[in-house]
Parts: C-alpha cells; structure tokens; sequence
C-alpha cells in the first residue's frame, strides 16, 4: 500500500480465540503500584 | 471505532477493536475524519482542492482494503467471548505487606510512611503461612502464583521472607504450583548476603528510587531528614549486575515538584540501569506536589521527550526499558484479560501483617473494604464480585474510550480515590495513561524497521 503501512494486524480479534487461560501476570505484581497498565504485560499462553 | 493521532512527523490510527495499528500518510489520516458517514464521491468533493483524485481514490480504496480485511472500524465482538462471561473469579497473586514499618519517611508515601495508617508491625511467620496456603487453596486450577514481598519495607522482616519463600516451594509439588517471587525494597538494608538470596529466589526485584539525587532526596529520606541516593544507588547498581538479565526494575515516583521527570528517567538510564520505571504520583489535590489537570501539557511533553530519547538510544545501541513504553503488539495480553483489568478485589489482593484481606495493596486500611482475613479462610464474595465485574463494559466512561483495551478500566483504587466509585476512572490518570499509550506506539513505529 502507497499511504497506509501496517504496524501490526488483528492481534486482539485473534486472541480471543484461545485466550483467557489466566495464567499472566497481574498488572501491580510487576513495576506498577499505582498507574494500572494491562497491556504491557506478556502473555503466557505463546 | 478507530482512534487517529499524530505526534512530530508521525501519524497513527488505531483500530480499536481488532488492535490493528496502522501508520497512515496525510491524505489518509484527514479522510478518516467522518469517513462512515460520506460517500466516496463526497469526500472526493471536500478534499478536491488539496489532494488530486486519484491520491484520493487510491486513498480510499487502500481504507476499504482494511475495513474488509477487518483492520479498520471493526466491530466490538468480546462482551459475550465465553472465557470473559463465564470467568470464575480465583485468586492468583498476593501483596503480602510483610511488614508495615518503614525505614524511611518519604514524603508521599501512601501507606503513611509505612504503616498504612495503622499500628506499625511485622508479618509473623504463621500469618505468612496461612496467607500463601489460602492463596493455593483459592486459585483454582491456575499454576503460576504471584507473591509480592511487600510493605513498608520488606527486608525489616527478611527472615519472614526466607521462611515463607522455602514455605511456598515445599508445597509447590503436592499442590501443582509454582510460585513466583517479588520483592519490593528501598534499598537502605541491601547487603551483600541478602542481595545474593534476593537474586537466587525472587523473580522479580523492585528498586525504589526517583531519579536524580535531589529529585529522590526531596521525597525519599531517612528518620534524621538525610536522603538516601547516595546509600541505594551503589546497592542498586549491585543488585541490577547479579541480576544478570533476570527480572528487575528501578522504580520511581514523579510529582509537581519535578514536572521534568523525563530527566529523572534518563538519568537512570545513564546510571546503568536497564529497566526503568517511573510513576506519577497519585495523592489528593490538598498536598503541593501532586499533580493537577493544568501539569498536564507540561507532562504530555515530557512523555515526548522521552520518546524521542527512548528511539534514538534504541536505535544507537543502548536502549534501555521504559515500564510504561513497554507494549508488544504482537504478544501483549489476550482480549479477556485486557477486559478483565489489573485484577484487583478479585484475583489480586493485598493481606496485612495481622492477616487482614484487602482488594489491593492501595485500599490497605480502609475497613469499607476489608475481605476477611486469611485465618479464617474465606472471604467476601460480594467484595470479590464486586470487583470483579468493574470492567470497561460496566465503566461508562471506559465503554467508548479508544484506550480500553491498553489500561483496561484503570486502578480501582484511584478511581475510588477520586470519585467513590470503583466504577468511574480517575481522569487525570486516563490522559497520561492515553499520553502514554500513543507514545508506545510512535516508538513502535519508528522502530518498525530496526
């Protein structure tokens, strides 16, 4: 494509298909105790 | 719904339901404006006078491209996702405030300097015990556990820490569990001897400090009023060099009082230390440092700065992590558990040195959400419920916010915090999280190539 680059596709549509397993992290477990980010955690199910 | 921004040379536009990320030139990124409702021959018309027809056309046809690969204005198809309807809440990870006393009296300490408000005291080894037997017994048939040595300050009661670590791992077998180690400290106690048992058996270790050494010592001091850069930072570079590439980081806090944190980042980074993390502080409106709505733009900069700084050292060679510009899209968490949140009051919850249960370690000593306490076993459903159905569906506010799957309905306790209500986010957090969010991905497309 001439104007548009894809950075990344569908990562969360194909998530859902085998997501859920509740195996990651918590968010405050990690660096953060105050300012919840949950999408910088990894997952553990790849 | 998609959500378009530009930052310096860069434009991005999010589609926000499939989590596609796409890097756009102008012509795309001023179609997108209310693009749904027009035809193509109507937006022909309105930007006929700027582009020609056929950057226009190929514009176009590369938008429906996507939109017909499902990468743009996708629809939001998660709410019935069984994993997310039927998820039974079970609790996987433990803040275990192993001690509420404190060897240091940092000025925005919100446990009150140590001791959340409360008497000061000490986890005893059978509390321990009890706290990590009831979170094998209420974690369903999750494998991996989390607990957080944490406090006040944790190495007051190391000895605790050494028995309930070996407690934890003599049960692992029969229980089918493992459990993963942290530990939160302030450095002053770090030795030699403990830092050696401390990179042996946690998996993850967090080292407070600021940034530079009057921005730390301005907040972070000892019981006689003496900072404690000049203590931790030789400790802390120690540490970080056993570590060798195993989990840990540097975390700091930043307030009105250092509006420039981005140099209070970078400073660690000069210093030596990989993984980085530094917080804005969360404190009510009454005190002088913390952080109003007008710091905003002053702090949206700081995040660009960072940015800037983040890609050139990335691609010189010596990068280093920012905790909050970490985001793999390719790897990040899976939708559920972006719907689901932090975690708190249902999977995530803080237990005092008495065996107290709370939602997290930040509702500590407020009775209203006191869940019970590890002796007796059990806790308060409703609580945990409660809880647990605080996510971006029930938020009105995180139900139509682009960001809802990156912060996931934000920390409960700030919105409780600010608004008395678990439901409804605190805004300024939302606007640095958001900040926070676009630079991630700016980084992301400016290493695309790398």
């Amino acid at each position: 494509m001439k104007h548009i680059k894809t950075l990344t596709k569908a990562t969360l549509k194909e998530s859902a298909v085998k997501g859920g397993c509740g195996e990651c992290q918590t968010s405050c477990q990690s660096a953060c105790k105050t300012s919840c980010t949950v999408a910088n955690q990894a997952c553990e199910n790849k | 719904m998609i959500h378009k921004f530009t930052q310096d040379d860069t434009r991005i536009v999010l589609d926000v339901n499939s989590g596609a990320v796409h890097v756009i030139d102008k012509i795309v990124y001023d179609i997108l404006d209310g693009y749904k409702e027009k035809t193509v021959e109507e937006i022909i018309e309105q930007f006929g006078d700027k582009y020609k027809k056929e950057q226009l056309v190929e514009a176009i046809y590369e938008i429906k491209t996507l939109e017909n690969e499902g990468l743009l204005f996708t629809e939001d198809t998660y709410v019935n996702h069984p994993a997310f309807k039927n998820r039974q809440p079970v609790v996987k990870a433990l803040c275990l405030h192993i001690a509420h006393d404190c060897n240091l009296l940092c000025k925005y300490c919100f446990a009150s300097q140590g001791d959340f408000k409360g008497q000061r005291s000490l986890m005893s080894e059978e509390v321990g015990k009890k706290a990590l037997d009831f979170l094998i017994e209420n974690s369903g048939s999750r494998r991996n556990l989390e607990v957080d040595f944490f406090g006040g300050e944790p190495l007051m009661n190391f000895d605790v820490v050494k028995k309930l670590v070996a407690y934890g791992r003599s049960r692992e077998k029969e229980s089918k569990k493992r459990f993963r180690f942290t530990i939160t400290t302030n450095g002053v106690l770090l030795n030699d001897e403990n830092m050696q048992y401390i990179n042996e058996n946690m998996d993850n270790v967090v080292l407070s400090i600021d940034g530079r050494k009057e921005v730390n010592d301005n907040m972070r001091y000892t019981v006689n009023g003496s900072g404690t850069y000049d203590i931790i930072v030789p400790k802390f570079l120690k540490m970080a060099k056993i570590r060798n590439g195993k989990s840990y980081f540097v975390r700091g806090t930043f307030t009105k009082e250092n509006l420039d944190f981005s140099k209070d980042v970078l400073h660690l980074a000069d210093l030596g230390f990989d993984n980085t993390s530094v917080e804005p502080v969360v404190t009510e409106d009454c005190y002088d440092y913390a952080i109003k709505e007008e710091d905003l733009e002053t702090i949206f900069n700081q995040y660009e700065v960072l940015t800037n700084e983040y890609i050139k050292r990335q691609k010189e060679g010596n990068g280093f992590t920012f905790f909050h510009f970490m985001l793999d899209l390719d790897q990040g968490p899976c939708v559920v558990k972006r719907l689901s949140g932090c975690g708190a009051g249902s999977e995530y919850l803080a237990i005092t040195p008495e065996g107290d249960i709370y939602p997290c370690h930040q509702f500590v000593g407020d009775e209203d959400f006191l869940m019970g306490n590890v002796t007796e076993g059990s806790i308060k459903k409703c609580t945990q419920v409660d809880f647990s159905n605080a996510h971006v569906y029930n938020k009105e506010k995180c139900n139509n916010c682009w960001a809802k799957f990156y912060c996931s309905g934000g920390c409960h306790a700030n919105a409780y915090n600010f608004n008395h209500d678990i439901h409804k986010p605190y805004e300024l957090g939302c606007e640095m999280e958001k900040k926070r969010i676009e630079c991630s991905l700016v980084i992301q497309a400016k290493l695309m190539n790398q």
